[in-house]
């Protein structure tokens, strides 16, 4: 029965391997749980799943594993949470808790499903309908052994199903997009490199150079390492991209503490002949593209950030741009910046689902040769991935 | 061999678990949790809990999963050469043992903790692959294996800052130390301040958890912050009172700055108070 459960872990895209499968089973034959499903849940995850971002995956897959959840009956049909509401809360003694007949789990359902197509109205403080307080095994606050816990905190711990847990949903790296989280994945850019003036006692090459010598001493220094990433960033901004700045500036402010050499600049919508630095004086302050394409070498890693949605005139004609001449279509500029800088990326903060209805969006695609990535925490990862090679 | 909780280090029944599994399987365990939630104490926790020796191996980025083996004093022998001392000769008398061999050599089990290892080189995880799976290693200059008498209990602690190889992973077992939640966090204040009024955790508690909530923080305050601002709060003598700003919220809680380190944070804080204040 258990290899269905891996099989299923499996299915459910959790990357687990058969070691580690092994190890569940011998953990349960070398008695490390008692016979209980919450100890067994507990262990299954400690031994199965190697990072917290998973835990949520594993939530789901143990769930419908082990309850059937999908196959359940009525389950779609909205419980009001007027119902539910905790309002009386009866205390039982333990004498009253025994004799409340514990009901299988077929049984169970059965009787929800027959319950839900009876129910119309809130319930409180009963033996039998869906409710709070009270012992009627539906509902929440209450004491039953085997009960359905909809809503609400867990009191008693014996719900055989808890709905609303999923705890670790804001880990699951695809929805949640915090500074943290951007820390970590910009952190596979961090190469470090030798650089600099000599500093550092070279163990090794001193002890080769000494022999070499027939003993005598022959130090040898060498640079000290350190982070040597460069990284170009040009951010789009003002228009559509007012509808994603908050993940914008978190990205930002996660470049700007990762990286020493980290550049910036701004444009709107594509690139043309002109970037500025502060969004404020973009008018006086502008400097020519050219001049930024001649002052960072190759070793720069360029990232574009935008939604990459505009006309596609501004891509592909002259005097296409929405505020200024332009002499070449945005698709030159384009070009000739990921040749100057063959390691490029373009982060975009709309979802990945919208990109081919888009025709700027698929045509920057094109351009970038595939390297667009959703700005996401995976995004991200996949980007950074790609940057690193 | 079990391990539940000890007076000074309050855990749950899920760290419990993981914890016993890796005991009894003999797996390294590797946690991970926000910073401050106790994950150095832990191993040690569980050291002084089973009577057992612990070995610590701090990890910084330059380090290298040799000298948890063994160092190679080339130096030392250089030297003594040139000195002419008599025990150049041996080779064995500068090798210098690392962590590992230590805990390897150890009489009765033990507790090794290897700390924040995603400080390290990315390659790092993958260069101890065999040691922790085998536990055992080959000194090439003395050419002398050694194993270990009884496999020591691994705890591997990291802040995420890099991602750990697969290979790797696969070999240990995973805890994820969560947040306490606020029974959880008042046991872990009772088990530090035994004597603490009941009025001022309660205050407390309620004024840590609300900064908690405050959307954008850079770094939220962790359970060692709090004991620390208790600790603070003691020793000022402030009465519970004072913390409750239900009615004047525009107060700034005292002695703030042991909870928010960041200087952007105090920041924040201060504009929605003062947003607070003339909202009202």
């Amino acid at each position: 029965m258990l290899i269905d459960f891996f099989l299923h872990l499996k299915a459910s895209r959790l990357p687990v391997s058969i070691n580690e499968f092994l190890a569940l089973l011998e953990a349960l034959q070398q008695h490390v749980i008692e016979h209980s499903i919450d100890d067994f849940y507990l262990l299954a995850r400690a031994v199965l799943v190697k990072d917290e971002s998973h835990f949520d995956k594993f939530d789901r897959a143990f769930g419908e594993y082990f309850k059937g959840v999908e196959a359940l009956p009525g389950m779609e049909v909205l419980i009001p949470e007027d119902w539910l509401r905790r309002a009386v809360r009866k205390h039982l003694s333990d004498a009253e808790r025994a004799q409340l007949e514990k009901l299988g789990w077929e049984k169970l359902m059965e009787t929800f499903r027959q319950r839900l197509a009876e129910q119309k109205e809130r319930h409180s403080g009963g033996n039998k309908w869906i409710g709070s307080g009270g012992s009627s095994p539906f509902g929440h606050g209450g004491t039953h052994p085997e009960g359905i816990r909809l809503g609400g905190r867990s009191e008693n711990r014996s719900a055989v199903k808890v709905w609303e847990k999923r705890e670790y949903r804001n880990l699951d790296d695809s929805v949640e997009l915090g500074t943290r989280n951007i820390k970590v994945a910009l952190r596979r850019l961090r190469r470090f490199a030798r650089e600099g003036a000599a500093e550092e006692l070279d163990l090794e090459g001193t002890i080769a150079g000494t022999a070499r010598n027939a003993g005598w001493l022959d130090l040898k220094l060498r640079p000290e390492r350190h982070n040597a990433v460069k990284v170009l960033l040009l951010l789009d901004i003002g228009g559509s991209m007012d509808d994603h700045i908050r993940v914008c500036e978190e990205l930002f402010s996660a470049c700007r503490s990762e990286f020493k050499h980290l550049e910036h600049y701004y444009f709107h919508n594509c690139v043309y002949d002109y970037l500025w630095r502060d969004n404020r004086r973009r008018h006086s302050e502008r400097i020519p593209t050219h001049d930024v394409l001649h002052k960072y070498g190759n070793d720069y890693k360029l990232i574009f950030v935008g939604d990459a949605s505009m006309s596609p005139y501004e891509l592909l004609q002259a005097n296409g741009s929405i505020e200024f001449n332009n002499a070449e279509p945005g698709a030159a500029w384009l070009r000739r910046l990921t040749d100057t800088w063959p390691h490029s990326i373009w982060l975009n903060p709309e979802s990945e689902h919208s990109w081919p209805y888009r025709q700027s969006t698929s045509l920057i695609h094109n351009l970038l040769g595939g390297r667009m990535f959703p700005l996401t925490l995976d995004g991200l990862e996949r980007g950074m991935r790609l940057l690193s090679k | 061999m079990r391990f539940s909780g000890s007076t000074t280090y309050v855990t749950t029944r899920d760290l419990n678990l993981a914890v016993n599994a890796a005991i009894t399987l003999q797996r390294p365990l590797l946690i991970k949790g926000e910073p401050g939630t106790g994950k150095t104490m832990l191993a040690e926790e569980v050291a002084a809990a089973l009577g057992l020796p612990l070995f610590q191996w701090h990890i910084k980025s330059t380090t290298k999963a040799q000298q948890g083996l063994y160092e190679y004093d080339a130096v030392s022998r250089l030297r003594d050469s040139q000195l002419g001392e008599a025990r150049v000769a041996d080779i064995g008398s500068y090798i210098v043992k690392g962590v590992l061999w230590q805990a390897f050599e150890c009489e009765t089990a033990s507790v090794v903790l290897i700390d924040e290892i995603d400080k390290a080189d990315i390659e790092f995880p993958n260069d101890l692959l065999r040691e922790l799976d085998r536990m055992e290693f080959f000194v090439y200059e003395t050419r002398q294996t050694v194993r270990a008498r009884q496999r020591p209990v691994v705890f591997i602690t990291s802040n995420n800052e890099k991602e750990l190889p697969d290979a790797f992973l696969r070999r240990c077992f995973f805890h994820y130390i969560r947040f306490p939640d606020k029974e959880t966090m008042k046991s872990i204040v009772d088990v530090h301040f035994p004597g603490l009024k009941p009025a001022l955790l309660r205050e407390a508690l309620e004024v840590f958890f609300e900064l908690r909530e405050i959307p954008g923080l850079k770094k939220k305050p962790s359970t060692s912050e709090l004991l620390d601002w208790l600790k603070l709060l003691l020793a000022e003598d402030i009465p519970p009172d004072v913390l409750r700003s239900k009615d004047q919220k525009a107060a700034i809680p005292p002695l703030h700055g042991a909870l928010l380190k960041n200087e952007q944070d105090v920041h924040l804080f201060e504009r929605l108070i003062f947003m607070a204040r003339h909202n009202r």
